[in-house]
């Protein structure tokens, strides 16, 4: 069920009506059993999977959670009789029971999505290797992706590491649980929730705030504006020119280079502004994913602001437990000694830098174009690291850091540098991906776009209109966005503008949104992910 | 909140009768349906129920002129037989005519064909239980229901393509058929026929039969006389396996059915000059000639009174026949200066 289909939409009405009429105490029931009907939407063999998670997880942080329990018992019990190496080694010996337990859970829950995501890429690279010796090929399994298994994985997995941890006490009604993973509106494209921000909102009831449901109703349009009216539209344009790349090089490589990440910003940040704003309607808060990361000024700065919750979740699941894990320590000692302390301290960070890039890369998709892609990432990242000192030397030498031309110039750098990355997120491969890219600098065929090659994409000048003004109204919402909600900015004008403004969305959806007959049903973007 | 939610629905009724297609000066096939609700008078000895084959082959105001019948065509391109029960079913909420007349060729479908001919036997109709029911039965996979409901969701697109057509018919259309008939005066004579090719199964599906069943007893229920056509289109091929199925229906269940294909001497059609497009359709001379034919056929069979005399009537079927021939010689003179009929230039002769 497409969020901008219109079975969706009633679906959401109906859940709405009657979670403000049932007690509140019951709201939470409704959402896990809409959240089920949503899911079993994109089959009954995904309901499957997305339960066996729920299930292992709870199971499985409720074991490490009563090892909790038995560990503090145990020492207050003891607390006059124990010498704190004895207590010391307790609690290594229960540590080791729940390490195995969350190993255990860890290797179920990323296998599963491991195997459907990635066997099939496996088998192709095996099939690869296999034909230069002409062995026989491995056929490909028959298995289709369930819908947002990256997400719901991330997040169960987020959570057991955190009971494991000791962050928080593991949740002990099932139910509870299996809503935390499965909450409708987060599950196709996230944001990645954590149980502690999430958890205790989807439990307690809510009363009808008609600011929050206003509010959500307008962050929900402005997803669908964003989606129907620009990403849908735009997304003929990019298709034709990555599509065909024979046919489409030199300038056109550049004009997809810019329409897919006009697409990917709409269709993405739009997917999570209907997420967002469908959970506030519910009286439920989740976390921005976003924050006007075009707008950035370096690449790092970009990964801040443009997928937040994965960024950070791959810097607490990831990155800080391989930068600290012992062989990391021991790789830290040995390169210290080695390389010198300067050199030396950099190798463990760079190598869970690269670490953490190729696992974002392959999270991203199971192929070639996306290992590639996050280690582009990393590499920029790492060089620009390195540059620092230059870059100071440059800013104490010419005083432009708070110049505007220099910060524009910055802002266009970084786009245009993550548009490059991201082309390998266009192209059927690897190779082709660099080819047409160094096309853009070998076959000089401006021109051609302006001879009719524009309206040669599959866009008419009608679309072209349409996408300038909706870029236009995307980009001066983001301006306004800087000094806060732009919902509360506008709540503080007159009742005839905020009025005015949400008709003109809700008419311009209607009008100019590629949906339809004649367009085709576009899913998100994210939800392959 | 209210007075914004009011802004808004007017708003997107102004959108949606600007957007929606008006059928005017092109495709005038899709502005056939709704002409029927806004008749003054819906009072009608015989309707005709069918695809082109009735909207291009019978003409009213003949069947007026020569007999004093009443009549008027609720026809529509492809149409189905779902479209033509549930048509039938939203014109006896209005009327209840002495006779309605089916043309058969439509058994040959049993599942819903395509967009725009949906469209175009749907969106003329107001809303309704029977415009509901047809809509669920007719469309095809890459529709939407609400659509129907809502036709500003299917045509939001037009945006870029309004002319003044659109601004000038958004509230109010003209008249472009003549009680149903869609006139054409231009002739394109037979030359060849194209072969019928063989089937795998000539039998006429259950679902169409269900139909059929239900165009009975509805008529009965009603008091009306069903009567069965196949009128005289050349092709599509109506085989002998079918004809022999639909004798067979009507005898069972006391009906006429009348397979105009066979009687063509007698009506005097000559497929040289009667047809517009090569053996389709009959051009305004064959409708006329098997309007004749059949109008007589019905007042033997039925009864039916001639109304010329009622003069409120014929006050009002003089202006109809007035509009029939200043539209016959717009046409006339459109083919002699440009040698062709412009409404009908750009589209295919085809359903």
């Amino acid at each position: 069920m497409l969020f901008t289909s219109y079975n969706f939409i009633l679906f959401l009405v109906v859940l709405f009506i009657i979670y403000y009429l049932i007690p509140k105490k019951y709201q939470w029931m409704l959402l896990l059993l809409g959240s089920f009907v949503f899911y079993s939407y994109s089959g009954w063999d995904n309901v499957a999977y997305i339960t066996v998670t729920i299930l292992a997880t709870y199971f499985v942080s409720l074991k490490i959670g009563q090892l909790y329990e038995q560990q503090d018992s145990y020492i207050k019990e003891n607390k006059g009789s124990l010498a704190r190496e004895d207590r010391k080694k307790y609690k290594a010996k229960i540590n080791a029971k729940q390490k195995k337990y969350l190993l255990l859970c860890l290797l179920f829950d990323l296998g599963i999505l491991a195997v459907l995501k990635y066997t099939n890429f496996v088998i192709s690279n095996i099939n690869s290797i296999g034909n230069l010796f002409k062995a026989t090929e491995i056929s490909f399994l028959d298995i289709a992706l369930p819908m947002g298994i990256s997400f719901y994985t991330f997040q169960s997995v987020g959570y057991l590491v955190d009971v494991y941890r000791g962050k928080y006490a593991p949740e002990k009604n099932l139910g509870k649980f299996a809503l935390f993973v499965s909450f409708f509106p987060q599950l196709v494209q996230g944001p990645i929730s954590r149980f502690d921000d999430l958890g205790e909102q989807l439990y307690a009831g809510h009363s009808f705030d008609y600011k929050n449901v206003s509010f959500g109703i307008q962050r929900i349009l402005w997803g669908f504006f964003k989606k129907l009216v620009i990403a849908d539209r735009i997304l003929v344009g990019v298709n034709t020119i990555t599509q065909n790349p024979e046919t489409y090089q030199g300038i056109y490589v550049f004009l997809g280079m810019i329409f897919y990440a006009v697409q990917l910003y709409a269709d993405f940040t739009g997917g999570i502004d209907i997420t967002i704003g469908i959970a506030q309607v519910f009286g439920i808060e989740l976390k921005e994913n976003f924050q006007r990361p075009f707008f950035s000024k370096s690449i790092v700065e970009y990964w801040r602001r443009w997928h937040i919750t994965m960024g950070t979740w791959f810097r607490d699941y990831v990155f800080y437990p391989v930068s600290i894990s012992s062989p990391m320590l021991k790789l830290s000692k040995f390169s210290r000694k080695h390389l010198g302390e300067k050199l030396g301290k950099k190798v463990p960070v760079y190598l869970s830098t690269i670490i953490v890039w190729s696992a974002t890369g392959i999270w991203h998709g199971a192929s070639w174009n996306f290992i590639v892609w996050g280690l582009l990432n990393c590499l920029v990242i790492i060089v620009s690291q390195e540059f620092e000192p230059l870059y100071a030397k440059f800013h104490s030498k010419f005083n432009v850091r708070h110049n505007f031309f220099f910060r524009l110039f910055q802002v266009a750098r970084t786009f245009l540098l993550m548009c490059s990355i991201r082309i390998l997120d266009c192209y059927r491969n690897v190779g082709i991906s660099f080819k047409m890219y160094f096309s853009m600098f070998t076959n000089w065929n401006f021109g051609e776009i302006f001879n009719g090659g524009l309206l040669g994409l599959g866009l008419k000048k009608s679309d072209y209109i349409v996408l300038i003004f909706g870029i236009i109204i995307m980009t001066v919402f983001s301006l306004i966005q800087r000094k806060g909600s732009v919902r509360e900015q506008l709540t503080e004008k007159s009742d005839v503008l905020q009025y005015a403004v949400g008709i003109a969305l809700f008419v311009s959806i209607i009008t100019f949104g590629a949906y339809g007959i004649g367009y085709d049903s576009n899913q998100f973007i994210y939800n392959q992910f | 909140m209210a007075i914004a939610a009011l802004i808004t629905i007017v708003i997107l009724i102004f959108l949606q009768n600007l957007l929606m297609p008006k059928y005017m000066s092109e495709i005038l096939e899709g502005a056939l349906i709704s002409e029927y609700y806004s008749e003054d008078i819906k009072d009608h000895d015989v309707i005709f129920i069918g695809d082109c084959e009735v909207y291009e082959n019978f003409s009213p105001i003949t069947l007026w002129k020569e007999y004093g019948i009443t009549s008027f065509i609720r026809g529509s391109a492809q149409q189905l037989i779902w479209h033509s029960y549930y048509l039938l079913e939203d014109t006896l909420k209005y009327e209840k005519p002495d006779v309605v007349v089916f043309n058969v060729l439509s058994m040959m479908y049993d599942e819903p064909q395509n967009e725009a001919y949906n469209r175009m036997a749907l969106d003329g109709m107001p809303l309704s239980l029977s415009k509901l029911k047809s809509i669920k039965a007719s469309m095809v996979e890459e529709e939407k229901f609400i659509t129907y409901i809502f036709p500003i969701l299917r045509y939001h697109s037009r945006w870029d393509e309004l002319s003044g057509e659109d601004f000038k018919y958004m509230f109010k259309k003209d008249k472009i058929t003549h009680n149903g008939y869609l006139m054409r005066v231009d002739v394109k004579p037979v030359t060849t026929i194209p072969r019928a090719r063989k089937l795998p199964n000539y039998e006429l599906s259950d679902i169409c039969y269900d139909y059929l069943k239900k165009m009975t007893a509805l008529c009965k229920e009603n008091d009306i006389e069903l009567v069965l056509i196949k009128a005289p289109s050349i092709y599509p091929h109506w085989y002998d396996e079918w004809d022999e199925q639909i004798e067979d229906y009507a005898s069972e269940n006391g009906l006429l059915y009348i397979n105009f294909l066979k009687y063509t001497d007698e009506i005097g059609i000559d497929f040289q000059t009667d047809t517009y497009d090569a053996g389709l359709h009959l051009n305004l001379s064959g409708a006329e000639k098997l309007t004749k034919y059949f109008g007589k056929l019905l007042s033997d069979e039925f009864n039916l009174a001639d109304r010329r005399d009622d003069e409120q009537l014929s006050k009002v079927w003089i202006e109809k026949e007035a509009f029939y021939i200043d539209i016959m010689e717009k046409q006339y003179a459109e083919l002699e200066e440009l040698g062709y009929i412009k409404a009908f230039n750009s589209k295919k002769n085809e359903e």
